[in-house]
């Protein structure tokens, strides 16, 4: 009774949500589509493989201007990442040049980079970014994938906890990095401006930035838009979340011993309550015991 | 809690201990003997998961201050070092993210159990505005902590709440400046926040105890809303109460791993992974979800002054229902007009935080004032009234008689003279 009374109010208060125009508002970006995605879901995680081509990708196209504050080389070579070899870090660490310092005689000099270094920084600072990319300021890459959203449609609050999908930031990186296209009739580009599909208001400072070809894979990975989108879009997901994979596997053991766990305390609390609920039922009087 | 315990020491360095300090007989005679009403339903279980979730978010918050910089350009980079370095650093952050938002899911499924039972009548109205202190200081910390990840989200909103206080008339803009402590949300304000949200769980472990205090002298109402009659009505915390809290607080904490591990930032602001930046607006602040229908309100009166009162006036209300409500019948099982308002009375806070997280444009803005005026309107005239209009159901003598029906109660009866027979159930 209870439970329908209360369903009914919450349809009627939707019911009448749903029909004002305003709330069901049209999206002016289209929704960028859900991919395929490793790591998505309770029992997901990333593909290594994936994750050194989206490095490389990363390293040769994005790291010219997009800078990763967070992630340092030795982070490569983490479990559950990229996982290349400390050898293969130190050696990637050492064909950098990074200044370091003041040494002894109050100088700073050059050196090899080291494992523990971070990764290098495209510009010195904001100004010099902002002046050679036309006063605009390609963010930080680090958590770049968690930063980033989608705006789903107005009944989404109710469905999305009952979703273990959350990668919809990797989606609109992935769907923006395909999104570049012809500007359409009637549309006016601001000078310097180039017209992406999914990018909000659809004039976005960043050129194009990858085109077929370009990165040269060495494991026979088609080398198309399409691909480098998908393996640098996994890539900026480990970035964000390097602890992916230790979660998911950790959440499936915890979540299977919290269900198992209260299944016996059920159980327990069936047996100590048991005959109270029906006319025989007498407490037991803990005071006379 | 209340009156002298029962406890026997069982040995002599009990004894000992016992007569120079009774803690043990308290703790007896609060969570062991404490007789509560045998017809609770899993709705008082909440009790002890906000005391479970109030401990679990004071001891992962202590870990997190310890790797955590309070200072505006390290704070955002300390986050994610916690994330990316600190051993299970990214579990810590994620248990107390998520344990605020199950805090506040649990705290607002307990104080809807309190409407729908009529809990904060007499003789627990004291209880109930202790009840609505936590919740005042739950909010306060719940906003603070917000803020120290400096992120987009923590900057705008610190900056959206703590201007409010300039709306007060002459002395508004001083008190925003104190706040701050500067021109601007900035460094100092980071810092007390971050004083502030390490010093308010404390108090609101104060008040918890005073809360507990207050429910262990009246007792716990219960689903039909009859006081206790005699012991039949009742049975001993240990071990009825304690296995049934526990086996729903491990439910409980099945939903909140699954955040934490399934969809950790779903209740957060994908905004909130840019580091603050007070040159950059975010195209929409929102706050944290359970403040959304308060957001609402605040937006739905179109004066800032009175979108603070309405706010403020919204909660402190809660703290008048015992003499708002007028009917002395607590249960609403019994009160089928007042079932019904209070149904609508959840839609409308429900549709509140709808409203509050969407863009004030159009019929939004319409409907906050509608569900705004609603809210007041409930509290402040049907409530009253209801009370002298409604013919209430005819209610059961007993508590037993409502668990048992009228010939159990009299069966009970003689079953506990029989009770001295153990085996009666296994």
């Amino acid at each position: 009774m209870t439970f329908r009374t209360t369903m009914a109010f919450r349809l009627v208060l939707l019911a009448g949500l749903a029909a004002s125009p305003a709330l069901a508002q049209e999206n002016e970006n289209p929704l960028p589509e859900k991919q395929a995605w490793s790591f998505a879901g309770p029992l997901g995680k990333y593909n290594t493989a994936q994750l050194q081509r989206g490095y490389q990708v990363y390293r040769e196209v994005c790291s010219n201007c997009h800078s990763m504050h967070f992630l340092s080389f030795r982070n490569l070579s983490d479990a559950g990442g990229p996982s290349f070899s400390d050898g293969q870090v130190k050696a990637l660490a050492a064909s950098y040049k990074v200044q370091d310092g003041p040494n002894d005689s109050g100088d700073m000099f050059e050196r090899a980079g080291r494992a523990s270094d971070p990764f290098p920084q495209p510009f010195a600072n904001e100004q010099a970014a902002r002046a050679a990319n036309g006063g605009a300021l390609p963010p930080d890459m680090s958590v770049l994938a968690k930063a980033r959203d989608i705006e789903g449609a107005w009944y989404s609050f109710l469905l999305g906890p009952f979703s273990t999908y959350q990668e919809q930031g990797v989606d609109y990186i992935h769907a923006l990095l395909n999104g570049y296209s012809e500007t359409p009739k009637g549309f006016t580009l601001p000078s310097g401006k180039y017209y992406n599909e999914y990018f909000p208001g659809h004039a976005i400072s960043m050129p194009k930035p990858l085109n077929d070809g370009q990165v040269d894979y060495s494991d026979g990975s088609p080398k198309t838009v399409d691909q480098y989108a998908h393996d640098v879009s996994a890539f900026l997901a480990w970035t964000s979340e390097p602890k992916l994979n230790q979660r998911k596997n950790m959440g499936f053991n915890a979540i299977v011993f919290l269900i198992v766990f209260a299944s016996l305390l059920y159980a327990v609390k069936r047996r100590i309550w048991a005959g109270l609920h029906d006319v025989s039922g007498t407490p037991i009087d803990h005071a006379a015991e | 809690m209340s009156g002298p315990s029962t406890y026997v020491p069982q040995n002599g360095f009990l004894r000992w201990f016992e007569s120079r300090l009774p803690i043990i007989g308290l703790v007896h005679s609060s969570f062991i003997a404490f007789p509560n009403p045998r017809n609770l339903n899993y709705f008082w279980t909440f009790g002890g998961i906000l005391a479970f979730m109030l401990i679990e978010q004071i001891v992962t918050g202590l870990v997190l201050a310890m790797h955590y910089t309070p200072e505006s350009s390290m704070a955002f980079a300390s986050v994610e070092h916690i994330m990316r370095d600190v051993n299970y650093g990214w579990l810590l952050r994620y248990l107390h993210a998520n344990g605020a938002t199950m805090f506040f899911i649990a705290v607002y499924i307990h104080i809807a159990r309190n409407l729908y039972y009529g809990s904060y009548k007499a003789p627990r109205e004291i209880l109930f505005i202790l009840g609505v202190i936590i919740f005042l200081l739950m909010m306060a910390t719940a906003f603070m902590g917000y803020v120290l990840p400096w992120g987009q989200m923590s900057f705008w909103g610190a900056k959206v709440i703590t201007s409010l206080f300039s709306a007060i008339p002459f002395v508004g803009d001083s008190i925003t400046t104190w706040l701050w402590g500067g021109y601007s949300v900035g460094n100092a304000t980071l810092n007390r926040f971050f004083a502030l949200h390490y010093l308010m769980p404390f108090m609101i472990l104060g008040v918890v105890v005073l809360h507990i205090w207050a429910l262990h002298i009246p007792g716990s109402n219960n689903p039909v809303g009859v006081e206790v009659k005699s012991q039949k009505d009742t049975l001993p915390f240990h071990p009825y109460f304690t296995v049934k809290d526990a086996f729903s607080l491990v439910c409980f904490m099945v939903v909140f791993a699954y955040f934490v591990f399934y969809a950790p930032n779903y209740f957060g602001h994908s905004d909130n992974y840019i580091e603050a930046n007070p040159l950059v607006t975010p195209a929409h602040i929102v706050p944290e979800w359970y403040f959304l229908p308060y957001y609402a309100m605040l937006r739905a009166v179109p004066s800032k002054l009175g979108g603070v009162c309405a706010l403020f006036g919204s909660i402190l209300l809660l703290a008048f229902l015992p003499w708002l409500d007028t009917s002395r019948v607590r249960s609403s099982n019994f009160r089928p007009v007042y079932r019904a308002f209070l149904f609508l009375f959840f839609a409308t806070v429900i549709g509140l935080g709808y409203c509050g997280s969407q863009e004030p444009v159009g019929s939004v803005v319409v409907w906050s004032e509608i569900l705004t005026a609603w809210y007041f309107i409930h509290l402040l005239i049907v409530l009253p009234l209801l009370g002298f209009f409604e013919t209430p159901r005819k209610m059961p003598a007993s508590i037993t008689e409502a668990v048992l029906g009228p010939k159990g109660a009299s069966a009970a009866m003689v079953g506990a003279r029989a009770a001295a027979e153990p085996s009666v159930k296994g």
